[in-house]
């Protein structure tokens, strides 16, 4: 009974209101006398404000104004550093820094009066990539550009140099990529001095603007409310930078003493508001006649943008992905988060490991290659095996199994096979085909100690009618948070899954459950559920009421029974961390994470050598992710994932001139459609993990790591032209294809 | 330009509403109508968020101006499943996993009953096809062919 929810691919919870367009996003709610609201930004990319001058045709006594000086509290977006200002004051730093804020009931004149305000700024010198932010001729944020550097240490990598049969160096970078949910950000707030501030908008974390929020309005927490509404898509674009509006949408209601709404269209979303921190890395690789890694050396940069946001976490997550699944005695890793005049990077699923993982799966490529190795033999001869450590020293207790799942991998591609054919069938066609892979791991939850600092809280009450409510402020994004929690709850309290009700994320209602991100929710977020439900149980157990099997009747009576006796029946519970996780912040090293999951990812590519277009035309995803809670919902995170992977990988570029993205369109910045993604086969090894909910890890972050190495590998097999970077649009192919048959 | 009274028939029922002439369809719908099932995702007719059916033909509602609109009958998703009863393509969404956000589920419902009204057994090519021009983020769109497929099956939900 307990377990009978789990494994079953349950209709999604709030499914039927999204198939009859009931679901309420926050551009569908209405508020009497509302006002709209905009956002007036830099023209330039850094420089001193001038002036502020308002156009004469607008009627601007019937406007709200909101500047910096409007702010009742301290002018910054509380987050991990106080850097980043909510309004820019007398500097800005990049392209579309918010300066100004208009607030109307007539959005069509609103509009008219945003393009009527003129910010004049003296322009400043500006940098705008990372080796001009390393090389600090110019310095724009701190002593150095450099918001955060890691070094992780194993080993000795110096002495390692002079054994080695070879050694292997190669450079390597991502691009910037939109999230582009395809719902654009948006707040409505209701605020003034006395009843304090609400907030209702599209989110993933809303503790993380409620802590914004105290301090822009210099508030006590109890006079602070944030309200999710129905999120059509997050993807970590709705981590950070929904503190943001929701402070500006609050200054506005707060000066007009009406509640604001503020909605981006798409071209201000993707212009202004954050995206995947490009990044370049260099490896250094020493390898033994028989293949064995005996050292490697990475070199790992990310361009934060011009503020320090969340740069240095995921900093972090990349750092510790950057030597990957494999087993090497000897690692040294430097990564920087540097500065830019570009608006700030943000989070992005997968939050750092996408790019460093890229970087890594490339090299691997490269070191087999110049073993004389095939690439799937070089990494069958280095995986990580249980009992080896990783490159921060955790030592793997989890029965991993990489060898195993390589060979599956590539027998449900047909990887051998193709591979030939391909090769013969090649010649002397214009169309070429590829198949290459990607063998990676991606750790859930918080780095390090975050989970400890975090210390979430998630809980479960029910009603005298056995009505069990979810108390916890993850957030459903499409990912199916509403659905697995419920599945956790109604699986361990024996009761069905239309007893379980999914509270509303709301601060003035439900816990600090930690943000909706790293791929905590079902792992983290749902061990608290999971054991808040037992503690539940046992207070009816202890009171007398329930025996220790019951039927969901008997479970409805010794609710009413607990409640009449002794009133509302609720259980917590609190994040500890599982037994033998340690993490040291100074050395960083460690158990970097409670478990990881573990992937090999297949892809198959046609390189059209006259229009330069590659094609995926297959793609195998086998993956170990724990017990798998829900297959329909787990089948798609991993399809969704590895769609937006093929994207990062040969179609989503972001053009920057001069600190500002060009192509801020659907139009011109091109994401997969439904003509683009090939049958992908998905493949779970199920694997149950002791301290997840009914065995369960996390899976969110994952497919987004592979896709990107694995194309590439696979367009490199199909032309062998050397592909360094992503995204391999047609024009870097033309160039790469025109050098590499001149 | 003063406002003007358009006729439209909204899912089955006469509406008479003043608009603006070159008002987007999308918002007479969304604020005029107070039908906020159809979305918008980019303004400009590339992600299909806002589609409906005008005259029966799928329609990027936020490029139409809501004049060119008097006289037609247009479907929005509200006006898809039969009163509490879901529509077969709604159920398989479900089923199927086709919905995950949510925000293009309407746009691609639409899309999807669009192809079927014109051809009812779509191989995987011509569904693809059809929904070539509505964009998901989510779902890598696997389970929207799906629920295409079973929605079209005779076995799959009844009809």
């Amino acid at each position: 009974m307990a377990e009978s929810l789990i494994g079953v691919g349950v209709p999604r919870k709030e499914g039927r209101n999204k198939v009859t367009g009931k679901a309420q996003y926050i551009d569908d709610l209405h508020f009497e006398g509302m006002l709209y609201g905009v956002t007036v930004r830099s023209p330039a990319p850094r420089g001193r404000i001038k002036a502020i001058r308002f156009g004469k045709e607008i009627p601007w006594d019937e406007f709200t104004v909101v500047t910096a000086a409007d702010i009742p509290g301290k002018n910054c977006i509380a987050l991990i550093v106080d850097d980043q200002p909510c309004l820019a004051q007398s500097v800005v730093n990049h392209a579309e820094e918010p300066v100004l804020l208009l607030a109307h009931a007539d959005k069509y004149l609103l509009e008219e009066a945003r393009r009527a305000v003129e910010i004049e700024i003296e322009p400043l010198p500006a940098i705008f990539n990372i080796e001009d932010s390393l090389r600090g001729d110019l310095i724009i944020w701190g002593e150095n550009n450099v918001f955060k550097q890691f070094r992780v240490s194993k080993g000795n990598v110096d002495a390692a140099w002079s054994e080695a049969a070879l050694i292997v160096e190669g450079e390597y970078s991502t691009g910037a990529q939109e999230q582009l949910y395809i719902e654009n950000n948006g707040m409505i707030a209701i605020a003034g001095p006395e009843q304090g501030v609400t907030v209702w908008g599209s989110m993933q974390c809303p503790y993380y603007i409620h802590k914004a929020l105290k301090t822009v309005f210099g508030l006590p927490e109890e006079k602070i409310r944030v309200i999710q509404a129905e999120t059509g898509g997050g993807f970590g674009g709705k981590e950070e930078y929904p503190s943001m509006i929701a402070a500006h949408a609050a200054l506005l209601a707060w000066k007009a003493g009406k509640p604001v709404k503020l909605i981006y269209d798409r071209a201000e979303d993707m212009a202004a508001t954050t995206k995947r921190h490009p990044s370049r890395t260099r490896h250094r690789t020493a390898v033994s006649r028989d293949g064995k890694l005996l050292a490697m050396e990475v070199d790992f940069v990310v361009d934060g943008g011009a503020y320090a946001t969340l740069s240095s976490v995921v900093l972090s997550r990349g750092t510790i992905h950057a030597a990957g699944p494999y087993a090497c005695p000897n690692v040294r890793i430097l990564s920087r988060a540097v500065a830019t005049n570009a608006p700030p990077h943000g989070a992005f699923r997968g939050f750092g490991a996408p790019q460093s993982i890229f970087a890594l799966e490339r090299h691997m490529d490269r070191a087999a290659a110049a073993v004389g190795l095939a690439p799937e033999e070089f990494r069958r001869r280095n995986f990580l095996r249980k009992g080896d450590t990783t490159a921060t020293g955790q030592v793997i207790h989890e029965d991993v199994d990489m060898p195993g799942m390589l060979d599956q991998a590539l027998r449900e591609s047909d990887y051998h096979a193709k591979k030939e054919r391909f090769a013969r069938d090649n010649r002397g066609n214009a169309i070429k085909r590829g198949i290459g892979f990607a063998s990676f791991f991606h750790g859930a939850g918080f780095t390090g100690s975050g989970e400890r600092y975090l210390a979430s809280i998630a809980g479960v009450e029910a009603t005298s009618e056995g009505i069990v409510r979810v108390l916890a402020s993850s957030t459903e994004i499409g990912q199916g948070t509403n659905t697995i929690l419920t599945q956790i709850a109604a699986g361990t309290l024996g009761v069905p899954y239309e007893s379980v009700e999914i509270v509303q994320p709301d601060t003035g209602n439900v816990p600090n459950s930690g943000p909706t991100v790293a791929s905590r929710t079902c792992m983290v977020v749902g061990q608290l559920v999971e054991s808040a439900a037992l503690g539940l149980k046992e207070t009816l157990a202890g009171a007398g009421l329930l025996k220790p099997s019951y039927t969901p009747e008997e479970f409805t009576r010794a609710c009413a029974a607990y409640i009449a006796q002794h009133g509302p029946l609720r259980s917590y519970s609190q994040y500890q961390a599982p037994p033998g996780i340690f993490w040291d912040d100074e050395k960083y090293q460690g158990d970097a994470y409670g478990a990881f999951a573990w992937a090999v990812y297949v892809a198959e590519v046609n390189v059209d050598t006259l229009t330069c277009e590659a094609r995926v035309t297959n793609f195998v995803a086998v993956q170990e992710v724990g017990r798998v809670v829900n297959p329909v919902l787990a089948a798609g995170q991993i399809e969704g994932g590895v769609a937006q992977g093929i994207g990062l990988a040969l179609y989503e570029n972001v053009v920057w001139q001069n600190g500002r993205m060009v192509n801020g369109q659907m139009t011109n910045y091109i994401i997969p459609t439904a003509v683009d993604i090939p049958p992908i086969k998905v493949v779970f090894e199920e694997r149950p993990y002791a301290y997840g909910p009914m065995g369960a890890k996390g899976i969110g972050e994952l497919p987004m790591d592979g896709p990107a190495p694995a194309i590439a590998s696979a367009v490199e097999n199909a032309t062998g032209i050397r592909l360094n970077s992503v995204p391999a649009t047609p024009e870097t192919l033309m160039a790469a294809l025109d050098n590499a048959y001149a | 330009m003063p406002k003007a009274a358009i006729n439209i028939t909204v899912n089955g029922a006469a509406r008479s509403v003043s608009v603006w002439p070159m008002a987007r369809l999308l918002d007479v719908i969304r604020e005029e109508l107070g039908l906020t099932g159809t979305k918008e995702g980019c303004g400009e007719g590339e992600c299909g968020a806002c589609a409906i059916l005008l005259d029966g033909r799928l329609t990027n509602s936020c490029l139409v101006p809501a004049l060119q609109a008097d006289g037609a009958a247009i479907t929005t998703i509200e006006g898809i499943a039969r009163g509490e009863k879901l529509a077969p393509i709604q159920q398989a969404f479900l089923e199927c996993g086709g919905a995950q956000c949510g925000i293009c589920t309407p746009g691609m419902i639409m899309a999807a009953v669009s192809l079927l009204a014109e051809n009812a057994k779509p191989s995987e090519a011509e569904i693809r096809n059809a929904l070539a021009g509505n964009l998901c983020r989510c779902t890598g769109y696997m389970r929207i062919f799906e629920a295409v497929s079973r929605a079209s099956r005779p076995e799959g939900p009844q009809r």
